[in-house]
This record gives C-alpha cells, structure tokens and sequence, in this order.
C-alpha cells in the first residue's frame, strides 16, 4: 500500500471509530448530567415525597410532581385508548382484507402523517379540537370547558401516534408466513376466524409491544399537547379539565428554572423521568417485537 | 374495519383542510419575503422571512452534523460488524431504543450544557442538539439501505485489495447514495419540525443570523408565538406560518419518495 491509501484508510478508520464513540456517549453524558441535577432535589426533599406529593410552589421549596405524572398518565393513556383500536382494526384491514392498491394509497398517507411537525399537529388542535370539546363533548357531559383539556391533548396525540404504531403493526403482520393464512383458510374458517387464529393470535404480545412503544412516544410529546392541554397547576378532575403533563412543565419554564433554588434540579428531575420512563419502555417491547419479526423471517438467530 | 381505516385518512384530510383553509387567507408575498417590521407582533407589516431562512439554515446544518457522525457508522455496522451478526443487532437495538428518547429530554439535556459552560442560545447551539437528535434515525435509515447491498461488492472489493474501509467508503456508499439521500430528506424534515429541542437551545430572533453564535428563529417557534398573540391578524399569521411549514414537509416527502423508489427501481 502507498502512503497515500494507508493515510486514507487511517483517517476513515478514525472517523467511523470517533462517530461510533460520539453515538454511544451521548446517551450516557444524557443519563449522568440529568441525574447530576436532580439528584440535589431528590435528597433534600425525599425520593417519593417528590413524585408522590401534590403541591407546587417553587419559591416555598415544595415541589410535588403528582399532578404532572397524573396529567402524563391521563393524556397519554387517553391518547392510546384512541389510537389503540383505530392502528389494529386498520392494520388488520390493509395486510389482510383491502387491495394491495388501498395499501399502497395508504403508504403516502401515513408517511405524511408520520412527518407532519408536532407544531402543525397543535394548531390543528387548537383549531378543530378544542373547539369540538368545548361545544360539543363538554356541553354533553353537562360539563363546563374551555376546550383547553385533556381530552383535547389525547385526540391530537392518537392521531399523532397512529403512523408510527400502525408501521410496527404492518410490519408484524407481513412477517406472518402465508403458509399459516392458507393453512387456516384450507381448514374451512372463514377470514375473520383466520385473522384471529394465525394472524392476531400469534402476534397477540408483539401488537401489544407495539401499543407500548407508542404510549412511550406519546408521554414524551411536547408541543402539541402543551399547546392543547390548559397548563394548569392542578389535579385533573375530569377528561374536560385542563392537565400539565411532564414535557409542558419543562418547557413552560425552563426560562426561568435558574432564578430559584432548586426550580433547576426539578425540571431537570422530569427531563429524567422522562427519559428513564422511555428508554425502559422501548427496551422492554422491543424486546418482544424482535423476538416475533426474527422469529417468523426465519433467517435469524 | 374499512371504517378505522377511514377515521385515519380522515383525521389526515381534516389536518390538510384546515391548514389550507385558515392559512391561505392570510398567505401572501409579503409574509414569505420580509423581516418582521416594528409592531409585527401587534399586526404591522412584515413577514416571516427570519424563520424560514433560520429553519433552513438551522435544519442544513444539523442534517450535516448529523450525516458527518451517520454516515461512517452506517458503514461501520454493515462492512465491519457484517459477520459479527449479535453485535449489529445489539447495536441497531440500541439505535432504536435512542430514537425513542424525546426531543425534550435532548432539549433540557442541551440546555443544562449550555448553562454549565456559559453558551448563550444560538444557532451552534440548536444544530449541534438537533444534530445529535436525529443522528439515530439518518443511521437506521441509511442502515436499512446499506443492508441490501449485496455481498457480491464486498468479495469482489475485497479481490482487488480493498481494505475494509476503502470498500466501505468507495463502493459501499455509491451502492446506496440514493437511499443514503432518502435518508438525509426524512432527517431534515425531523430537524426543521423539531420544536422542543430548538425551543430550548436556539432562542428567537427577528434578524437572520449572521453567524454561528447569535440566536435564530425558527418556523415551529414562530408558528407557536405567534398563535399565543391575542391579536387575530398576528394568529392569522400564525396558520399562514403553519401552511409554509407544511409545504416545505410535504415537498421533502415527496422528494425522499421519489428517491427511494429511485433506488428500489435500480436495485
């Protein structure tokens, strides 16, 4: 080799090693500075008196997290209780029911869903959610709203969800082998019993991993459920009611966490949770996804 | 089920629709092609020609920083870990599991950085979070394309006395350059929509930027400012900003489209 291959090959070499590194720290510089911040609050103030208690006032000391997790949870679970049914019925539809021409009409459909900015996703909210809460939704629960809710936050959040659960779902599904399909079909069942037996059946936990992923997705949504949800320093009573979720809390005031003590070391402790509730979340279902796409290539492992 | 499916194109429709029909009315030369004026904010004259130009400068340069650390190690797992099966799957495990980690959280993750080293908010600052953001999502995509590059280019590289780095970087890469360029497209559509990392690091701005280290605007935080005004031609503004954005996606996705069928068709 000449010298100037060997100096080529050495500075890409480098180049690929340096970025692995880079790619491979970040994650942990992420985990050791957050948990550098918060860790002050959570000992002066007590682990589970912080994610347990309910008041909130920064210039007294007390920092409860409890509405926040509760509107977390709430919008979030909403979101999935929407969008969970709507992903599974579709996916069912297109991979085993519609033309292969509906399929791919519905490709550009989701990846256009799929790449609308959360932003867009806030002002549609705010124009045709919230409205429909306030005059509709909230008027028949005989409930008072400013349409500003949770409910609002969960709807615009199932839509956002939905192209990233209903990818996985295809996904999984195609994996299926047809000998499977046919061999039911051959049996005498009808598609329906089919469907259920070889294709949800068998699927069951890995639909369900899929489900998690996009709850995982949705807790960690930020602006277009901050610009939906109310931001109110409560405990939501009811699904009209506005909530505070997590992102919100972080980025409604991250502008002024440095002006009191502390205030810093709490919306870092969320950032945490935050990242904590995800990275545990996406490790555990895809887990169980990629034991069930693996599986059924039948090339793996 | 027809009707889920329905509920789904539906819920697409409606987004477009409204969109469309807020935006246009409020669309004109002067919003895509001046500075915000004085009184901008309480309905003067002006447009939002700083955020346009601060996305784009704010989402090229992170889409740079981003493929300069994806692209060697899209490489990397596929010629120099390609026998090393568990490893590449562990690794793509990884990259997975980091795409799934909000913006927010690299957002806040940025921000306390920023405040421990003394960094004002500014572009360097934005690009490089946003960089780092959708680093794991430009691998993964070009991992997906780098993976169907057959064997075949790797003997016959490897015949001719290639080292493994010059085969990676002289034919693995050409193989793939169109999907390497789909990869890069849906990048920069997550980097010029991101908001909660740009909302933390990059600060707001009514200038474009003249260098590296002043803070600049960008449309998702115009979008989301503007809309929190009480005047209604300032919120008018607000949809006007959000048809801008929505056709700058709707042409990236169409041109990453076009690439990968590009690619496929070769292939």
């Amino acid at each position: 080799m000449n010298s100037f291959r060997r100096i080529g090959n050495v500075a890409g070499s480098g180049w690929m090693m340096i970025s692995k590194f880079i790619i491979i720290a970040v994650p942990l510089v992420m985990i050791w500075v957050l948990w550098d911040k918060a860790y002050p609050l959570l000992k002066d103030n007590g682990f589970l008196n912080v994610l347990s208690g309910t008041e909130w006032k920064p210039s007294s000391d007390a920092f409860g997290f409890r509405p926040f997790i509760l509107s977390s949870l709430y919008v979030s679970l909403g979101a999935i209780i929407i969008s969970a049914p709507l992903c599974v019925l579709s996916a069912v539809y297109l991979s085993e029911y519609a033309h292969r021409r509906i399929l791919s009409f519905m490709q550009p459909v989701i990846d256009i869903l799929a790449g609308i900015p959360s932003v867009i996703y806030g002002v549609w909210g705010i124009l045709f959610i919230v409205p429909w809460v306030r005059e509709s939704v909230a008027p028949a629960m005989g409930l008072e709203s400013t349409g500003y809710s949770i409910l609002a936050g969960s709807l615009v959040l199932a839509i956002m969800i939905i192209p990233f659960i209903l990818n996985i779902l295809l996904e999984l599904f195609s994996a299926i082998p047809n000998e499977l399909r046919d061999a039911a079909l051959s049996m005498g069942t009808t598609r329906w019993e089919m469907v259920k037996v070889s294709v949800l059946r068998r699927t069951g936990p890995g639909i369900i991993s899929a489900i998690g992923l996009g709850w995982a997705r949705a807790v960690g949504e930020t602006i277009a459920v901050m610009m939906v949800v109310g931001s109110t320093f409560m405990i939501p009573e009811s699904i009209v009611s506005s909530g505070y979720p997590l992102p919100a809390l972080i980025a409604n005031n991250y502008g002024e966490m440095m002006s009191i003590p502390k205030y810093d070391s709490a919306l870092m402790l969320a950032a945490l949770l935050l990242l904590v509730i995800t990275v545990v979340f996406n490790i555990l279902m895809r887990l169980v996804i990629r034991r069930f796409t693996i599986q059924s290539d039948g090339h793996e492992l | 089920m027809i009707f889920s499916t329905l509920v789904i194109v539906g819920a697409l429709g409606t987004i477009l629709y409204t969109i469309i029909a807020k935006g246009l009315p409020y669309l004109n030369w002067d919003m895509v092609s001046s500075l915000p004026q004085g009184g901008y904010y309480f309905g003067k004259e002006g447009g939002v020609l700083n955020a346009i130009v601060g996305s784009l400068y704010l989402a090229l340069g992170a889409t740079a920083l981003a493929l300069l650390i994806s692209v060697p190690v899209a490489l990397y797992m596929n010629v120099f870990m390609r026998r090393r099966r568990r490893m590449v799957e562990a690794f793509r495990f990884f990259l997975d599991v980091l795409w799934g980690i909000p913006s927010i959280v690299y957002g806040a993750f940025g921000f306390t950085l920023m405040i421990a080293f003394q960094i004002r908010t500014s572009l360097q600052a934005g690009i490089i979070a946003v960089g780092l953001f959708i680093a794991p999502i430009m691998i993964r995509a070009m991992d997906e394309v780098l993976q169907t590059v057959p064997n075949g280019i790797r003997e016959a590289a490897y015949s001719m006395g290639c080292t493994k780095t010059e085969t990676a970087f002289r034919f693995f890469m050409r193989k793939a350059a169109p999907g390497i360029v789909t990869a890069v497209l849906l990048s920069f559509g997550r980097a010029i929509g991101d908001a909660a990392v740009v909302l933390m690091t990059t600060g707001f701005t009514d200038f474009i930027p003249t260098s590296l280290d002043q803070p600049v605007a960008t449309l998702p935080l115009a979008i989301f400012f503007q809309l929190g005004s009480p005047v209604p031609e300032v919120q008018g503004r607000a949809y006007a900003s959000a048809l801008i954005l929505t056709i700058i996606i709707l042409i990236i996705s169409l041109g990453a489209r076009f690439f990968s069928r590009m690619y496929y068709k070769h292939h």
